[in-house]
């Protein structure tokens, strides 16, 4: 279950820039990967970290849609959080705002959102596909930080990290 | 919370000089003075101080002086906070990305069958 040891992993954080890049190489043909990014049904079978599920509320893949979606607990706990499709480039890439938000699908106001450019290379039979996330400036980053530690989301997560441990073991 | 409540780009500053890094990783294993700490990096004592001032500015580190001997010790919650952020995200990614694996395996076998 674990990653093939083969398939390029990059997870870099760019401290100045604000910015996270994630660059992950997969097994399969552009078209299939596109299509687990951008349909419900394939994007709730993946999504979301293990142990946690994927539930979609909402989805609508075009420039102005979203995806409001839930990443639920074993015990039933939802994280509730939203993406906004600004610009679609089939099968190249797509930017999208992401948010926290409730189950209306409301965004939260009190915490910033930031911006995911995702692009899908083709290598040979493989994809890379590469994940920006932008926040505005340092101060979004804290206050995401912040949140975190303030509603137990840490916690939650920390026991993930364990249990990922474990299963990795 | 206060503690955690800094300014990241300071924070961000301070990581990313290497000396200052080797300093964090050395007062991990415990408190240590200024002299000790200088030591292994052949570098003048007023230069080192400055880097001292910077992690001390940030909230990473704190000093207190007993005579003439300056002691710096770690402030783990500070540091914790930003690095376990960091290290969660990624731990997400990886995880999502080996369901991700899985699924593309299911889905490439069922098109050859087909």
């Amino acid at each position: 279950m674990t990653m093939k040891p083969d398939l390029r992993f990059d997870f870099v954080v760019d401290k100045t820039e604000h910015s996270i890049t994630v660059k992950r190489e997969f097994a399969a043909k552009r078209q299939l990967v596109w299509d687990c990014y951008t349909k419900q049904e394939l994007l709730d079978q993946w999504f979301a970290p293990k142990p946690l599920t994927t539930r979609t509320k909402h989805m609508e893949f075009r420039g102005g849609g979203h995806w409001h979606y839930a990443m639920v607990t074993p015990d039933g706990q939802e994280f509730w959080g939203r993406q906004d499709y600004q610009t679609i480039n089939p099968i190249d890439g797509y930017v999208a705002l992401d948010a926290f938000s409730d189950e209306t699908g409301a965004v939260n106001p009190e915490l910033p959102r930031a911006r995911w450019d995702v692009g899908f290379t083709e290598l040979g039979p493989r994809t890379l596909v590469t994940t920006i996330v932008l926040y505005k400036s340092a101060d979004d980053v804290q206050k995401v930080i912040d949140m975190g530690l303030e509603n137990g989301l840490a916690s939650t997560l920390e026991r993930l990290e364990e249990l990922l441990l474990t299963m990795h073991a | 919370m206060a503690n955690y409540s800094g300014d990241l780009d300071s924070v961000f500053h301070a990581l990313a000089d290497p000396t200052r890094r080797a300093v964090l990783q050395r007062l991990g294993k415990g408190p240590a003075t200024v002299s000790e700490l200088a030591e292994p990096f052949g570098i003048g004592l007023p230069t080192f101080m400055k880097h001292v001032g910077v992690l001390e500015s940030t909230g990473l580190i704190r000093t207190r002086k007993r005579g003439r001997v300056r002691t710096c010790l770690l402030e783990r919650r500070k540091l914790a906070a930003a690095e376990r952020w960091f290290d969660e995200q990624r731990a997400i990614w990886a995880s999502r990305f080996d369901n991700l694996d899985n699924l593309l395996e299911r889905l490439s076998e069922s098109d050859h069958e087909t």
